[in-house]
């Protein structure tokens, strides 16, 4: 106890040591973050990986099938769009949307909903009913249906969906970091530092806040998840990323037409979607089971 | 129970008044004068554009022009839709049995599969049924429904050729509108076949809807039963020598049910979501289609309406679940009352 830096340096290594005991305990779970990790390195080196330009158009090979079809070219792996755009390319390329899309999400409706929640939690009174009555608000419309009507309003395109998504997915956060709060609150530790005098910005953001993050690690993790379904709805419903970019519902909406000519225009970008999805949310599920204090045996 | 339903009541006023600024908002906030988002490319004349201004009310400050927007939506006016200019409750109202009957199939199907899957995996628990069971319940919670769907298209219309591709009965059969839901509907006509017709019209929407609910419903019921078959009184069924049947199905599925209960009444909302994404799929004539056209055809009352009146379905549904969740369990109605 002489060095106290070197104390908490040494518990924080332990933490996370038996974080990633539980983790790992679960195959599946280390399975979906190994996933996870390959799809944000194709992400980050999409323009090394991807064999051709997203947007460049081959004509002369419209509606090629995919490379172990016949009449598929090992060039297009994936085949072509009608368009004659390589569908591996765009797939590749659209990750980058999507996981753009999810942390965008997380990030903005974390943030908001944390700050919301603490306070609601922390100062109650007329405040915290207003803001939780305006939660419940956005709670009673459908999320899709809130969602749409925020791009009706802001007009199409990603930045705006996202910004719709995490409008719609704010209230959950801010439930959760509110009921944390409050439990928190009555704690000795928040009383003691009370005593002490630290102020209410303090309290709120550096006690209070790092005690109830668990929860919010995995409602952010599925929100991740469940942002890119959403995102890929809007752009499938033209109320999303526009055409031509490559985002993986758009990919969807816009080769719907060939759905029964060249099915593999349709089938691969879905693929890509639910693969991520379901990695993620596997990823989640380990996440809860990690950091819930119910399931530990320690 | 009374005391329990006032309060609840009490609990949503708010939020019908939230909902109604929300919907009262959507319209001030569009980018662009009312007018001539309503008059969209046609353009108006400038006599013309205050007259309209003056008879939408919109030249009144906002707290009034609110204020008249509540009067309204007290009598059942919420407008007349621009595109066909019949009353939006009108439109609505014509709509809404086809997405319930559509919600409801889903429902149905979520249920008749989820709760068995989730017991057999709560009873395998940790064997390879289990995890079957489980990774599968989770890729279908992974499911972007719109591609599920047109999947399904592809395999089961257009391959296989078992189930027609979109809308609600075959254009062969005429079939009188009297409750609206079909199934019902051709039950009453004397058409031949049209049932069937329906049913088969039914499936795909059902299980494509119904898909996320049942993944949820799977899992929930897993981990409640779980939970429920480790408790003593579980045990001394099984110490008394009933069969395990009887254990599971009668005593263990009772008290596990009420967690599926409150899960289901959370998917409402998720599946009117869902109902937009399939309706717009499968062409079914419902309020998910209905406010997808609305909104592309700039049919701003239309969006405003019906965002309202699905925000009032949606609390009415969860106020009925909190109700039959009391009455389940009447512990939580004691609970809450002695607060």
């Amino acid at each position: 106890m002489k060095n106290p830096t070197v104390v908490s340096k040494s518990l924080r290594v332990q933490q996370w040591r038996e974080f990633w005991f539980y983790f790992s305990a679960s195959k599946t779970a280390v399975a979906g973050l190994i996933f996870l990790i390959g799809v944000v390195l194709m992400a980050l080196f999409a323009d090394v990986i991807s064999p051709h330009e997203p947007a460049e158009q081959y004509r002369q090979f419209a509606k090629v099938p995919p490379a172990w079809k016949d009449g598929g070219q090992i060039q297009f792996l994936l085949g072509t769009d009608y368009a004659g755009r390589d569908m591996w390319s765009r797939i590749i390329h659209g990750s980058r949307l999507s996981l753009l899309a999810g942390c965008v999400v997380v990030v903005l409706s974390l943030s908001i909903g944390v700050l919301l929640g603490l306070v609601a939690g922390y100062r109650g009174g007329w405040l915290d009913s207003l803001i939780m009555r305006v939660m419940d608000t956005i709670m009673a419309v459908p999320g899709l249906l809130m969602a749409l009507v925020f791009v009706a309003i802001l007009g199409p395109g990603l930045l705006n969906a996202m910004v719709a998504i995490a409008i719609t997915y704010t209230p959950s956060f801010v439930r959760l970091t509110r009921a944390s709060t409050l439990t928190e609150l009555n704690r000795d530790y928040v009383t003691a530092s009370k005593m002490a005098g630290a102020r209410p910005m303090r309290l709120m953001f550096i006690s209070i806040l790092p005690n109830c993050m668990a929860p919010l690690i995995v409602q952010g993790t599925l929100s991740f998840s469940t942002a890119i379904l959403d995102t890929a709805a809007l752009g499938f419903l033209g109320m999303g990323a526009q055409a031509p970019m490559p985002e993986w519902g758009t990919l969807i909406a816009e080769n719907r037409d060939l759905m029964l000519s060249a099915p593999w225009t349709v089938t691969f970008p879905g693929i890509a979607i639910l693969l991520a999805v379901l990695a993620i949310n596997l990823v989640g599920d380990g996440l809860r089971d990690a950091l819930d204090p119910k399931l530990k045996r320690s | 129970m009374l005391h329990f339903l006032i309060s609840r009541l009490m609990l949503l006023v708010p939020v019908f008044f939230g909902v109604t600024l929300v919907a009262f908002g959507f319209i001030r906030v569009l980018p662009g004068d009312p007018v001539e988002v309503l008059a969209g490319e046609r353009g108006v004349s400038p006599e013309k554009h205050a007259e309209i201004l003056a008879q939408l009310g919109f030249d009144k400050p906002l707290w009034q022009q609110y204020f008249s927007y509540l009067g309204d939506i007290l009598q059942g006016d919420l407008g007349v839709s621009i595109i066909t200019n019949r009353p939006v409750v009108e439109e609505f109202f014509e709509l809404f049995p086809a997405t319930v009957e559509l919600a409801t199939c889903a429902i149905i199907f979520a249920l008749i599969i989820g709760i068995p899957a989730g017991i057999i995996a709560a009873t395998k628990r940790g064997t390879w049924v289990d995890q079957g069971i489980m990774g599968l319940s989770l890729t279908g919670y992974s499911m972007p429904i719109f591609w599920w769907g047109l999947l399904l298209i592809i395999l089961f219309s257009n391959t296989l050729g078992w189930t027609p591709v979109s809308g609600r009965l075959s254009f062969i059969f005429e079939v009188d509108h009297v409750t609206g839901f079909m199934l019902i509907d051709t039950l009453l006509s004397d058409e031949q076949g049209s049932f069937w017709s329906a049913l088969h019209h039914l499936i795909l929407p059902s299980v494509v809807l119904g898909t996320i609910p049942l993944a949820v419903i799977a899992r929930q019921t897993r981990s409640a039963m779980l939970e429920v078959l480790s408790e003593d009184y579980v045990r001394t069924a099984r110490a008394k020598g009933l069969s395990p049947f009887r254990v599971i199905a009668i005593h263990a599925l009772r008290n596990a049910l009420i967690t599926v209960v409150t899960v289901i009444g959370l998917q409402v909302a998720l599946l009117l979501a869902g109902a937009i994404l399939t309706e717009t799929i499968f062409g079914w004539p419902g309020i998910g289609k209905w406010i997808i056209f609305s909104v592309f055809s700039r049919d701003y009352y239309a969006v405003q309406g019906g965002l309202l009146l699905i925000a009032v379905c949606v609390m009415i549904v969860n106020l009925i679940v909190d109700l039959l969740y009391g009455f389940i369990n009447p512990r939580v109605l004691q609970q809450r009352n002695k607060t």
